[in-house]
């Protein structure tokens, strides 16, 4: 579940989102220690120019709106940090340019918290980018959130599906517009190990259920996992079960059961946890180059999806972002070491995609604020965002795949732009924090341990603030 | 710019401002206190308790204050639920769980942790390379918790038993060397849990051989010259004379390190996050608190936390006086 997006090219990473990310890392030894010590060493703001593409000046016509806003500055806080701020820097300019405006950029690792006290300090900044829906109901609850301009809904309703419109969405008025996406519905394989024992990307679950059988019959373990994350652990297998819930129950249920109109341990989610464990807690099937069942919970996240390139492990489920974590030198592409494919769903026809995001939330209106929050909602910011980064994506439709870089991201973005997909948002992001970073987290990972499934579901019931 | 430093200078910066504001508030006050001179002793003790005073009021009092009547709340500190939180913590299995750890730590660690640095101080007493040898054993010390915990994840660190595959943990190798199986150290549990006591002991055990090899060096030679006379034999030496004469060191140390031990988190929230059954009181006010969003609970563990901490406090200072005296 963390919102992390990696920067691909460098192989380096740095974790945006929500708290669990920056613990996972720094749960994490061995990555945690390169990465602390890489972001100590600079903690924010600094107004460093960096190499890249210089972007072309854009029509200023829709800033002008707002007034001169010359000299005037934006402050914007976020948990996005170093290197993965850059980009977002860079992406300002234009705007910057031809308004004359002046934005003062704030990473933070510690922004979830931060956040919440400084709103009820009464120390908010102009903007945060809020990397869960949840924690963007408790901003709003503070009082202090404002909801988003008339300008910025325009651009939503233009280029954003409706529901990614209503996760920025609280009690009915629309307060935050969508920035930056990732995709968790996909399976990491290695390219050269299908083509050469003639596999094939499954495209629904019977199908990857008779690959996975078709790989034990080779003699191999074929899937790896690990949930390991420090105090977060436990996410990964919080995103498994969501991507089954949605898969075997369909997104009408699954929303159900993120807003608790349906009982947490209900029949559906005991079937998509059962589901999981036909593959996770199945000893023929894991845990490819790790160990036995029990390693799952052993094993950091960072390194679960390793042993890919070691061809000891075949399929591994998670995000993205976990691209950044192979070695440096692995070419991430189709004809590449290793690549992904779509997690398929019940039947070919149906699409559902689990993901995560942020969202650009404003706790003042001055026009300069409003000015930058338009751009920052409108295709011309998401395509300029998509020039200067490697490792992000948008659900803004009016992106264009050709200025992705990388492949990754290209396919995530086709997934997120298929008419046919039913985006859903990571459950636990939306669920109360007793639930969605601690119970399910906790659980689930007494779950792989060797609790059964009903014990498991009924605890995260109980744990559900009444 | 002082609400929302950012850049290094920019906090150096601060430092400074707090360090000339510290400096500021100090000069005033002898500046005042030095208009009294010699007639009204009792105003300047006040003047100079003032500040410590204020600051532990507003640092301490208020905070605690505050945390008590939050305790009493529920989860967003909205409406009052009497006693509930205390109750979650004494049935919940959850929080008896993160009981029973703690009692773990903090029976075990202050014990194993002075009986070695005890037995250590005695053993290189007098003896060639003493520097060397306490040096070794102090170095753990000066380590900060979180590293601590990040050299003995290494040390437990697991892989499995497969072909092709080589331990990188020492515990599990020399498991393996044994011709055993390497093991989840840091996931069953309770054992897991007196691993992490381990690192605890490593670090305090230190602490503990240098305050008391300062005890017994500060024992005056004439009365185990005596001893020795009498014919005294080791044990006897240690039972009758050394350990007397080092009570009070010995006590204060044992009520430092169970102090510390009850507030431990880094290693915990370091190694394991709390998590396969690990956590103690302080890890969990944490994750309760900040993650769990879950305010009241954490309040409450905040003020158990505080109420274990103060007999053992109050014994401690009341030892130091006693010695004193």
């Amino acid at each position: 579940m963390p919102e992390a997006l990696y920067d691909i090219g460098s192989g380096m990473f740095v974790q945006r989102g929500s708290s669990r990310s920056r613990i996972a890392l720094a749960g994490a030894l061995s990555a945690g220690l390169v990465f602390g010590l890489s972001a100590c060493a600079d903690g924010g703001d600094s107004e460093t120019s960096t190499p890249g593409t210089s972007l072309a000046a854009i029509d200023c016509s829709p800033y002008k709106a707002f007034g001169d806003i010359k000299g005037k500055e934006v402050t914007i806080y976020t948990g996005i940090v170093t290197p993965e701020d850059t980009p977002h820097k860079e992406s300002y300019k234009p705007f910057e340019q031809c308004t004359g405006a002046v934005i003062k950029y704030e990473g933070d690792k510690a922004f979830e918290t931060q956040v919440l006290i400084r709103a009820e300090a009464g120390n908010p900044p102009d903007l945060a980018f809020v990397p869960q829906p949840g924690l963007l109901q408790r901003l709003v609850a503070t009082g202090k959130a404002l909801p988003a301009p008339a300008e910025v809904a325009a651009n939503v309703d233009k280029d954003f599906g409706a529901d990614w419109k209503a996760y920025g969405t609280v009690d009915g008025k629309f307060y935050a517009a969508p920035l930056g996406a990732n995709v968790k519905s996909l399976v990491w394989y290695s390219p050269k190990e299908f083509a050469d024992n003639g596999y094939t990307e499954p495209t629904t679950l019977a199908e990857l259920k008779a690959l996975t059988d078709k790989m034990v019959a080779a003699g191999k373990k074929p899937w790896c996992a690990g949930i390991n994350s420090g105090e977060a652990t436990g996410w990964p297998m919080t995103d498994w079960m969501e991507d089954f819930m949605l898969r075997l129950s369909g997104p009408e249920t699954y929303d159900k059961w993120v807003k608790h109109e349906i009982p947490f341990n209900g029949p559906e989610a005991t079937a998509a946890l059962d589901a999981v464990g036909a593959y996770l807690k199945n000893d023929a099937y894991v845990n490819g180059g790790l160990g036995d069942v029990k390693s799952i919970a052993s094993t950091t996240f960072q390194d679960a999806g390793l042993p890919i390139l070691e061809g000891t492990c075949s399929l591994h489920r998670q995000a993205s972002f976990y691209a950044a974590n192979f070695t440096k030198g692995t070419k991430v592409a189709k004809d590449g070491d290793v690549y992904a494919f779509y997690l398929p769903g019940q039947d070919a026809t149906t699409k559902p995609v689990l993901g995560g995001g942020e969202f650009v939330v404003a706790f003042t209106d001055r026009p300069e604020v409003k000015a930058f929050q338009t751009y920052l909602s409108s295709s011309v910011w998401a395509n300029a965002k998509a020039k200067v980064s490697s490792g992000w994506v948008s659900a803004n439709k009016g992106l264009d795949i050709a200025n992705l870089k990388n492949p990754i991201d290209e396919l995530s973005a086709k997934i997120l732009q298929d008419p046919k997909a039913q985006f859903r948002f990571d459950g636990s992001d939306m669920m109360p924090a007793a639930v969605g970073s601690n119970a399910f987290w906790k659980q689930s990972t007494a779950w792989i341990t060797g609790q059964d499934t009903k014990t498991t579901l009924d605890k995260i019931e109980s744990a559900w603030p009444k | 710019m002082f609400t929302t430093a950012s850049t290094t200078p920019q906090k150096i910066l601060q430092m400074f401002a707090a360090i000339l504001l510290f400096a500021a508030v100090m000069g005033l006050i002898l500046f005042i206190a030095s208009r009294f001179t010699g007639k009204r002793d009792r105003a300047i003790a006040a003047l100079y308790l003032l500040p410590t005073v204020l600051m532990l009021s507003v640092g301490l009092l208020y905070p605690g204050l505050r945390t008590i009547y939050q305790s009493f709340l529920d989860a967003s500190l909205k409406s009052f639920v009497g006693f509930d939180n205390y109750t979650t913590i004494l049935t919940d299995p959850e929080q008896l769980t993160v009981l029973r750890n703690t009692a773990f730590w903090v029976l075990l660690t202050p014990f194993v942790a002075t009986g070695v640095g005890l037995v250590y101080a005695i053993l290189v007493d007098k003896a060639r390379m003493e520097s060397f040898a306490k040096a070794l054993i102090f170095l753990p010390m000066s380590i900060s918790y979180v590293a601590a915990g990040v050299i003995w994840k290494f040390m437990y660190e697991f892989r499995p038993d497969q072909q092709n595959i080589q331990q990188i943990g020492l515990i599990n190798q020399i498991i393996v060397w044994l011709g055993g199986k390497p093991q989840q150290l840091l996931i069953d549990s309770p054992l897991n849990t007196f691993l992490l006591i381990a690192v605890m002991i490593w670090i305090q055990a230190g602490f503990a051989m240098t305050v008391l090899s300062a005890a017994i060096k500060a024992i005056p030679d004439d009365i185990v010259e005596a001893a020795r006379l009498d014919g005294v034999s080791p044990w006897g030496m240690f039972r009758f004379v050394t350990l007397p004469a080092i009570r009070p060191s010995v006590v204060v140390v044992l009520t430092t390190i169970a102090i510390g031990t009850l507030k431990v988190f880094d290693i915990v929230q370091t190694m394991t996050g709390g998590r396969f059954e690990t956590s103690v009181i302080a890890n969990e006010f944490y994750s309760q608190t900040f993650r769990s969003d879950n305010r009241g609970l954490g309040a409450a563990l905040a003020v158990v936390l505080f109420v274990l901490v103060i007999p053992i406090v109050v014994y401690n200072i009341r030892q130091l006086r006693r010695s004193e005296a």
